[in-house]
């Protein structure tokens, strides 16, 4: 069986975000595999390691820096990786279709996915893949189990939490409660340095823009940052009440 | 045609729905609002939006009961295509976006995600949307003509019926793919409490409020006392505090209340991007150096076990006596 897990690149969440000529600024920024991305690595590795036959393979999308975060793809466990080199921003259904063109070459049975993006705020790719695949996905998954060719586990549903069995193949993304990633240990950094990045070019994949990005502006909101010392617990609270019912209107 | 996909529970419109008719009717696109009802035994819910838009499309099915992304997507690209909508709108619910997600996929079209503004310009879909963790905000274009928009939940303000005739009803048949996930058990989420989407305000607890009778007693009190919805930090629900309905942040709800309360919450950068658009942030904690104090508009540094019970205590009183005598 063949494992893709879709790594994407961002800004370290320590970070704080400037934005310059109407883009986020990364420059001598830390950047680091989305953390979300880690959780499918892990778990790729788990399902591997629990018994099932599997060659783990990362894609990653993107400017040649990504390169980085495959690297520690490949340093978790990872076998060997696939970079799609663009410097273009690529919207998520865009996207989507590159990620469906290498499963389909590769032949691949599960595709791990970020449950949310920390740079897009999306949570589109792993739904645009399966779709495009006509592959069922597990979305927001925080238990997996494979058993033979069926998945089973639970995920969060909006209004409560859902056991599910599907049968591969399926796409699988991915929240923090899932697992806890590990890492990479002094020999498997240097293994990683060894193992294959294919590069691939985005063109050869035919992909059309859906969505133009104008731009970012920084949310600036001011805040009134009034903050007094609660030593005298009953004053604080008093005085606190009285600015809820004056600004707010929330306490009659 | 502008078609609305309505989201429903428990046999009612969901508040969300009726914002996205807003949205429908602002966004500056030709043609009639139609709403899609899909699900089994919806007929109330059909009736219920049908004063708001000029149709109503009902796909009332016994495949439809439950929720499944791959099917309902199914189902909406072949409406939307029969009815040769341009514009489908779709809550941005965390089913909504993978729902919509599909359906973008399935017409080709491009998808404007969890968007706060969307409006026609020329002809093309330009919106605006959070994004970095809900620090900047991206100006977004669509490059198809067919567009998927999914509208942040509580950015447009529930739309008033049309006071024309209520939208005529039509039953639709559709050829929809059999499920392929098999929910197997679901433990639902119990809560006679408001809906933290819904609230004017939330009171919010971090590891900061010590264990989970800790939580019960300050967090759940303060709550019950303002009428408020109770969220969590990551922390909180990792201990298993809080069921995880009730996080706040970058992998739980995002939520705009009038008010947020934080107590005993440090302030990560993945908590504030589900509550950093809050129109008033209280913060409650004993470390002047959290990162919380330097996004609220009012702190109290101190020690949350004698300001919370403080609170309650004076605003239980003032309830008793409402002159403030």
């Amino acid at each position: 069986m063949r494992i893709l897990t879709v790594i994407r690149q961002v800004l370290d969440a320590e970070e704080s975000v400037y934005v310059d000529n109407r883009a986020v600024d990364l420059k001598g920024r830390k950047l680091v595999m989305d953390t979300m991305d880690e959780y499918g690595v892990e778990e790729a590795l788990r399902i591997r390691e629990r018994g099932a036959e599997a060659e783990i393979v990362a894609v990653g999308i993107g400017p040649a820096r990504i390169e980085e975060a495959l690297r520690s793809a490949l340093s978790m466990g990872a076998d060997r990786a696939i970079h799609v080199e663009t410097g273009e921003e690529v919207d998520p259904i865009a996207l989507s279709g590159v990620v469906a063109a290498i499963a389909n070459k590769e032949a691949a049975q599960m595709i791990f996915c970020g449950g949310q993006q920390a740079d897009w705020d999306s949570q589109a790719l792993g739904a645009a893949v399966a779709e495009r695949l006509d592959w069922p996905a597990l979305t927001w998954t925080r238990k997996l189990e494979l058993k033979g060719n069926t998945l089973a586990g639970q995920r969060d549903a909006e209004d409560g939490v859902e056991s599910f069995e599907v049968d591969l193949p399926a796409v699988v993304t991915t929240q923090q409660d899932l697992n806890e990633p590990r890492y990479p240990t002094l020999p498997n950094i240097m293994k990683a340095k060894k193992k294959e990045i294919r590069r691939e070019t985005l063109e050869s994949f035919g992909v059309a823009l859906k969505v133009r990005n104008h731009g970012v502006e920084a949310q600036n909101r001011e805040r009134l940052r009034q903050v007094i010392d609660g030593r005298d617990a009953a004053a604080a609270a008093a005085q606190l009440i009285a600015m809820l019912r004056e600004k707010t209107g929330v306490i009659a | 045609m502008i078609l609305v996909v309505v989201a429903h529970a428990g046999g009612r419109v969901s508040r969300s729905a009726l914002g996205l008719v807003a949205a429908a009717r602002q966004i500056g696109r030709r043609g009639p609002v139609a709403a899609l009802v899909l699900g089994h035994g919806v007929a109330g819910v059909a009736a219920e939006i049908a004063p708001y838009v000029d149709q109503v499309l009902v796909a009332d099915r016994e495949d439809l009961a439950q929720y499944d992304p791959q099917v309902w997507a199914a189902a909406v690209a072949q409406i939307a295509r029969e009815g040769e909508a341009d514009t489908i709108l779709v809550t941005a619910s965390r089913s909504g976006r993978e729902l919509s997600a599909r359906v973008a996929v399935k017409l080709d079209a491009a998808l404007l995600e969890d968007v706060v503004s969307v409006a026609d310009q020329q002809g093309a879909l330009v919106a605006e949307r959070y994004s970095c963790l809900a620090r900047v905000t991206e100006r977004i274009e669509a490059l198809s003509p067919v567009v998927v928009v999914a509208i942040k939940p509580g950015v447009f303000a529930a739309a008033e019926p049309t006071g024309a005739e209520p939208g005529e009803q039509y039953d639709v048949d559709l050829a929809l793919p059999p499920a392929r996930v098999r929910v197997i058990g679901k433990v639902r989420y119990a809560t006679g409490r408001i809906a933290l989407a819904d609230a004017d305000v939330v009171v919010s607890g971090g590891r900061g409020v010590g264990d989970a009778a800790g939580f019960e007693r300050l967090i759940v009190g303060l709550a019950d006392q303002l009428g408020a919805a109770v969220g969590a930090s990551r922390a909180v629900v990792d201990a298993g505090w809080r069921p995880y309905s009730d996080q706040v942040g970058q992998t739980g709800k995002t939520v705009q209340p009038k008010v947020y309360i934080a107590v005993g919450i440090s302030g990560a950068v993945q908590h504030l991007s589900g509550m950093n658009k809050s129109r008033l942030i209280v913060a409650i904690n004993k470390d002047s150096e959290a990162p919380i104090f330097r996004v609220c508009d009012f702190g109290i540094v101190g020690n949350v076990e004698s300001v919370v019970p403080a609170m309650i205590e004076q605003i239980a009183a003032a309830r008793l006596s409402p002159a403030g005598s």
